[in-house]
């Protein structure tokens, strides 16, 4: 059920639980899912999936005036044992096997890379390690394509890290063979100047387990579209997001999961702290139950801290449903200020102010941080966050 | 030895688009080792008092001076007054999700305090104490207040207490919601407070109840916003036979 709670002025939240027989996700989007750019008209802005992007931030990704301009971002990866890594031509068969971009920015992107890297776990590989990419922007605008598969049984990390400015937009392909276990976290550590936008298509194999830990502090404007749809029963889908969104920013996560196989599970759990003027925060969550998806179990939530005046958020929800023979089905949105009861509770015990904000906002994701299992990245992402409250305004 | 010192109170908040006085003249010194007891029928201004002198921005101090051993109170934010020696208990006290009681503890004692307890002494010394409070250990796990039942919140506030170690502690209606068990595990919380000589108390009840554990040196009536009888304990026990209603008329003919 969608609930709303002392929702900050210049803040929306809306959501829906549609029991429909045919899916109205798919149809509200402006241009069916095409891999060629000009299958989609130029974004005006009040189309459904543009109407909270500021489309001149988006530095012409959205236009086809914004043109690749070669070494714009440097890519290292360092990978363990088991893993095979190759650059390969547009002509490659495994690209584009897990989505097809839906918006004209990833097919703009999947329109003009030249080459794509493509990361494979062996089947039945278990690694010991991390994978570790490491995405520098070195400025100027680059589009990308990236595959990362597993193999039957096979069981990986892989973080991505993203810093540096540049003006990107990528797709990224998460294939998982039966059984297979893949937790991803991307980081989007950008500089204030940089623009990111990108797609995640996840495509879980039968029994398999995908995890996808999303983490946005920077960007000037960062848009994500993680995706997920099932190529088997049993799949398990886990999408957790932090994002912390400072004055200025525009961040703007915009999930799908695709049920469109029985048995299938999804949980995705986004929480966002926002502070500063014009800090705005978008959250899109469509979760779809096709006809065919019987026994499937999905919940989604969103959650939002404003710390100052002057942040916005928009959170919608949407449930389609198309079946009654499910195991449950979900979402909860809710945006609430940093109280001022709270804040006077904690003076009156003679903390500063400040450290009952910073006590407060990482009491609100130490329970998401919690679910990452990753030690090194825990200890980063509360680090990250101290900082960005000692940032503040 | 510590005072606090009220001198002609005037307190106002903003309602319905209106300005409304509360407090109107309120004068009261609560020296440490005293324990006075502020007793009024409802809406007389006491948890206005309470909420005042700890500096909630919901009020406003048109006149009037509080100081603590000279030091003006009215000119510190609401951490420094607690960091001065102030502790209010509160009669709701707050949710604050996501912040486990440990962490919440001592980050409130590493405030107060002016450095971080050692961690061996202070573990002791949380436990010992949530043990006298008949507070289970899982407890220190659970959420500011999250989820607490009318007692729990009581018992945590004042665990506070005991924990931060005030000049002056002023106890908001601690009494209400409770049962008889819970009240007199809260009174003796607060009698072993009281025994070290070192807190002024200032005991805000609507009730005589919780007198019957807490022994008040001075007796206090509020009623429209000030002090309108003083004595000693004996005035409870006047209280308890007559009730409020001579103060209520008196307060509405003034």
């Amino acid at each position: 059920m969608a609930e709303a709670q002392n929702i900050p002025a210049g803040s929306t939240t809306t959501g829906s639980i549609a029991v429909a027989a045919e899916s109205t996700v798919a149809t509200r989007m402006s241009a069916p899912p095409s891999f060629d750019v000009a299958d989609f008209p130029v974004p005006h802005g009040r189309e459904e999936e543009w109407r909270f992007t500021p489309l001149e931030r988006l530095r012409g990704l959205h236009d086809g005036t914004a043109v690749a301009t070669g070494g714009a971002v440097k890519v290292v990866v360092e990978a363990p044992e088991g893993v095979t890594i190759e650059t390969v031509g547009r002509d490659d068969a495994r690209l584009g096997r897990a989505g097809t971009p839906v918006d004209r920015v990833a097919a703009q992107a999947y329109s003009s890379f030249e080459q794509a890297s493509v990361i494979t776990v062996a089947k039945e590989a278990v690694l010991a390690e991390p994978i570790r990419i490491a995405v520098h922007g070195e400025g100027g605008v680059a589009y990308a394509h990236q595959v990362i598969e597993l193999g039957a049984f096979a069981e990986a990390v892989v973080v991505i890290d993203h810093t540096g400015d540049a003006v990107v937009a990528g797709n990224v392909d998460y294939v998982l063979g039966d059984g297979a276990k893949l937790t991803v976290v991307s980081v989007q550590d950008w500089d204030d100047t940089a623009v990111h936008a990108a797609q995640h298509n996840a495509l879980i194999g039968r029994d398999a387990t995908f995890k996808s830990i999303v983490v946005t502090f920077g960007g000037d404007l960062v848009r994500l579209h993680p995706r997920v749809s099932y190529a088997g029963t049993g799949g398990e889908a886990e999408l957790f997001g932090l994002y912390f969104t400072d004055k200025g920013q525009h961040q703007e996560h915009r999930l799908f999961v695709d049920h469109n196989t029985p048995h299938c599970k999804s949980n995705a759990v986004y929480k966002g702290a926002l502070q500063g003027d014009g800090a705005h925060a978008v959250w899109i969550g469509d979760v779809l139950i096709q006809a065919k998806a019987e026994g499937t179990d999905t919940y989604e939530m969103n959650r939002n801290l404003v710390l100052t005046d002057g942040a916005r958020v928009d959170s919608v929800p949407n449930l389609e449903i198309e079946t009654g023979e499910i195991v449950g089905a979900g979402h909860a949105s809710a945006t609430g200020r940093f109280d001022d009861e709270q804040l006077f509770y904690l003076m009156s015990r003679g903390i500063p102010a400040e450290d009952a904000r910073r006590l407060v906002v990482r009491g609100f994701f130490a329970e998401l941080v919690q679910h990452i299992g990753l030690p090194d990245v825990e200890a980063r992402l509360l680090d990250k966050i101290e900082a960005e409250l000692k940032a503040s305004v | 030895m510590a005072t606090l010192e009220i001198r002609d109170l005037h307190v106002s908040v903003e309602a319905d688009n209106a300005t409304k006085e509360i407090l109107k003249g309120v004068d009261l010194i609560v020296k440490q080792g005293e324990t006075h007891a502020i007793m009024g029928p409802n809406g007389s201004g006491k948890s206005t008092l309470a909420y005042s002198l700890a500096g909630h921005p919901k009020y406003t101090i048109t006149s009037g001076t509080v100081t603590l051993d000279g030091e003006d109170v009215l000119a510190m934010t609401v951490d420094e007054r607690a960091r001065a020696g102030l502790f209010l208990a509160m009669q709701y006290p707050v949710e604050v999700p996501g912040v486990s009681v440990s962490n919440f503890l001592r980050t409130s004692a590493t405030a107060v305090r002016g450095e971080a307890p050692k961690l061996r002494t202070w573990v002791k010394e949380v436990k010992e104490t949530m043990a006298d409070l008949q507070m289970d250990p899982a407890f220190a796990e659970r959420n500011v207040n999250e989820g607490f039942s009318g007692g729990e919140k009581k018992r945590h506030e004042i665990l506070q207490l005991e924990l931060l170690k005030p000049k002056v502690a002023i106890l908001d209606e601690t009494d209400s919601g409770l049962d008889v068990d819970a009240l007199r595990v809260v009174s003796e919380g607060v009698n072993r407070v009281r025994e070290t000589g070192e807190v002024g108390t200032l005991l805000i009840t609507h009730y005589t109840r919780i007198l019957r554990y807490i022994k008040p040196d001075f007796v206090h009536v509020f009623a429209n916003g000030r002090i309108a009888e003083s004595g000693g304990a004996e005035l409870a026990d006047k209280l308890e036979n007559e009730g409020y209603e001579a103060y209520v008329k008196g307060g509405a003919s003034a």
